[in-house]
């Protein structure tokens, strides 16, 4: 098992003939995952190296059944590009974009809740997601994640940032553990998948038997995510937040990672997360040491 | 991208928002223009981004001539909490019956817009939040549905504003969220909001932060742009698209991503070091840009050792290599570097490095992120 994709979801780019959705979407198609279709509009009827191109998401749903969408197009197109999936029964959308505005992403996100309650968004500005072995969509290097063992244990990882997120699949790596899945849901203001939604996912799921969450500073999501932690997760858990040094009122690189009016710092997400029984760790690679200590005892 | 006062106000003016008459001045000359235009009294408002003007002496009220003169030419050059004031604002002083305070950002834990309306205003909000927390109205607002004239009006009858104010203050409150949606703001706050004793509402300050993603649709931001705040280094960062910020201590920092170069920063932190900046050389990053970012350190006379921090993923190990080849070619660093490299293509990246033939003392590299933080700090100890 995984959460949110497995060895069958079938995956389209919106945005295969760009740069990046080429660059991306071919290394996912060598990963092993099933690229079925791209979209730009105005090119349908080409092919990326094998790959056939659609005008519109709805078309190359009818014609590949697909049911994820990777959308790799710049932050001018990407609210359209999402909720396009969303109108053709999209159900797992990912978005890679980073530089979305603030406004835009808000709309979306109160758009796919009222209206496309079905969707859901991964992003944007975030790296993915991969289940090793069977799915990788978004810009992850799959050779530094290691497939999760038949017998496990085998771990989940989530993440706000994207090379904290290789650092961990590294760090796991390094010590041998397998991952079940691994979720990237990007450092912007409004992500469409949150922490809570994965840490709810990764407890139903029989394959994950331990958790890494890493944070960064700003907003909430953090404390809101200890007190699910405490209430719901009985899988044991460690963590990391980045952006204990930041210096308040400055956005740290992403656009969400921003300690203002004394709120959203990383020693408040520290002590939230602690509270709640997840053991913190002072940098990457301690919170993989402690991941290794869980999972030498289960 | 946070505005100054007067260009909170003229980016108000664009939503019809209404603020006072007046005019930005740079000189003692230019003020006292800028108050024979609005005319008197005036007030003298200091341009700087810090809160506390009024208390620092950052703003004075002005009868006539004479006192603009005095008065501009004391604020002018002064240094409040550390700005130091280069612009007046001179505007027509108001009269003043209430105070009150209005905002809308965007609530990231709701996912929602939040109107902050309060009948207390002309103190600091978080003070009303802590002492008195009842006396602010909060209105979510779907950002599908935006906010009409009712809703706003209702929002100010249960903020207890009186019978006279409410229209005034429900035009102001739909002319300020479409000024902070379509205006794409992070941040739109009128504090205080006044009323005057002849019924008109109006807003008497302007605190705008402007989102910079949305630039891509907003021309008229290229103007404060000009203005912007930075220290020399963040500007020869921005000339060259780095996402860097200038901090005080004496371990230059290059990472790629926004999350490992803020751990770069704790790591370094926890060793016993201190971080000169953050740099994100982003996704990706190619040669030009690691050269990029090596002279924007090299820059910055604290610096006494680099520490690069990459791993992999979209950026390539050999390209961040021949940055730091060609970079070593290009510019004489003051500071030795301590390089740690994983991730994609990282091996042949370390083979680049090997084979140009940099000695040990400019150069090293080092296996983990732990382990590069101790040589780096250890190195800024000693130069």
């Amino acid at each position: 098992m995984s959460i949110f994709v497995n060895a069958d979801t079938k995956v389209i780019v919106q945005g295969l003939t760009g740069g990046q959705g080429k660059y991306h979407g071919l290394r996912n198609r060598d990963y092993g995952t099933n690229v079925v279709a791209g979209v730009t509009p105005g090119k349908g009827g080409q092919d990326v190296e094998g790959i056939p191109v659609f005008d519109s998401v709805a078309e190359a749903v009818a014609a590949t059944g697909a049911d994820a969408s990777f959308v790799a197009v710049p932050p001018k197109a990407a609210p359209a590009a999402i909720l396009e999936a969303a109108a053709a029964g999209v159900g797992f959308v990912v978005c890679i974009t980073e530089g979305i505005p603030a406004q835009d992403e808000a709309k979306v996100f109160n758009t796919l809740v009222r209206d496309y309650p079905g969707t859901r968004l991964l992003g944007p500005n975030c790296p993915g997601i991969i289940s090793p072995g069977k799915c990788n969509i978004g810009i992850t290097a799959g050779e530094i994640a290691l497939p999760p063992s038949a017998d496990g244990p085998n771990v989940g990882i989530v993440s706000r940032s994207g090379t904290l997120t290789y650092q961990a699949l590294h760090e796991l790596k390094e010590k041998g553990i397998g991952v079940s899945t691994c979720v990237g849901i990007g450092g912007d203001p409004v992500p469409g998948t949150n922490f809570i939604d994965c840490l709810r996912e990764f407890e139903a799921d029989p394959e994950t038997h331990a958790i890494i969450m890493i944070g960064e500073i700003g907003g909430s999501a953090e404390e809101e995510a200890a007190e699910v932690i405490a209430a719901n997760v009985s899988k044991p858990m460690s963590a990391y937040i980045a952006g204990v040094t930041a210096p308040a009122g400055k956005k740290m690189g992403h656009a969400g990672a921003i300690v203002s009016g004394g709120k959203g710092t990383a020693q408040g997400k520290m002590d939230a997360l602690a509270a709640a029984g997840v053991r913190v760790g002072q940098n990457p690679t301690e919170a993989g040491e402690l991941m290794a200590e869980i999972v030498a005892a289960l | 991208m946070d505005l100054f006062e007067y260009q909170g106000k003229q980016y108000f003016a664009r939503y019809d928002i209404p603020v006072s008459a007046g005019d930005v001045a740079l000189t003692v000359d230019e003020a006292v223009a800028a108050a024979e235009g609005a005319g008197y009294p005036v007030v003298v408002k200091a341009q700087v981004q810090v809160g506390g003007r009024g208390k620092a002496g950052g703003i004075k009220l002005a009868a006539d001539a004479d006192e603009v003169r005095l008065h501009a030419g004391n604020i002018l050059g002064m240094d409040i909490k550390g700005h130091l004031v280069e612009r007046l604002w001179v505007e027509h002083a108001s009269d003043i019956e209430e105070e009150y305070y209005a905002s809308f950002t965007l609530d990231r834990a709701a996912k929602k817009h939040l109107l902050m309306l309060s009948a207390q205003g002309g103190v600091e909000i978080e003070a009303v939040a802590e002492s008195d927390p009842d006396a602010i109205v909060k209105l979510y607002i779907d950002p599908v549905d935006g906010l009409d004239l009712a809703t706003a009006r209702q929002a100010a009858v249960d903020a207890k504003l009186p019978e006279r104010a409410l229209d005034g203050a429900a035009d102001i409150l739909v002319k300020l969220y479409r000024c902070f949606t379509e205006g794409d703001c992070d941040l739109a706050e009128i504090n205080p909001l006044i009323l005057k004793p002849t019924g008109e509402v109006h807003a008497l300050d302007a605190k705008v932060s402007l989102d910079s993603n949305a630039a891509f649709r907003h021309p008229e931001w290229e103007a404060y742009a000009a203005t912007e705040v930075l220290d020399d280094r963040e500007q020869l960062a921005k000339r060259n698209g780095l996402q860097y910020i200038g901090l005080e201590g004496s371990v230059g920092i290059i990472a790629n991503g926004a999350g490992l170069a803020m751990s770069t920063l704790d790591v370094v932190n926890q060793v016993g070091g201190t971080a000169a900046n953050f740099l994100d050389i982003g996704g990706g990053a190619n040669a030009d840009v690691m050269a990029a970012a090596l002279e924007v350190i090299n820059f910055d006379q604290d610096v006494r050792s680099i520490f690069i921090n990459i791993f992999g993923g979209i950026t390539r190990g050999e390209e961040v290599a021949k940055g730091i080849v060609e970079a070593l070619g290009r510019v004489e660093l003051r500071a030795p570097i301590v390089i740690r490299l994983d991730g994609t293509n990282a091996e042949e990246g370390r083979r680049i490095l090997a084979e140009a033939g940099i000695p040990e003392s400019r150069l090293r590299s080092e296996a983990t992120m732990l382990d590069a933080a101790r040589a780096a700090v250890a190195l800024a100890g000693k130069n």
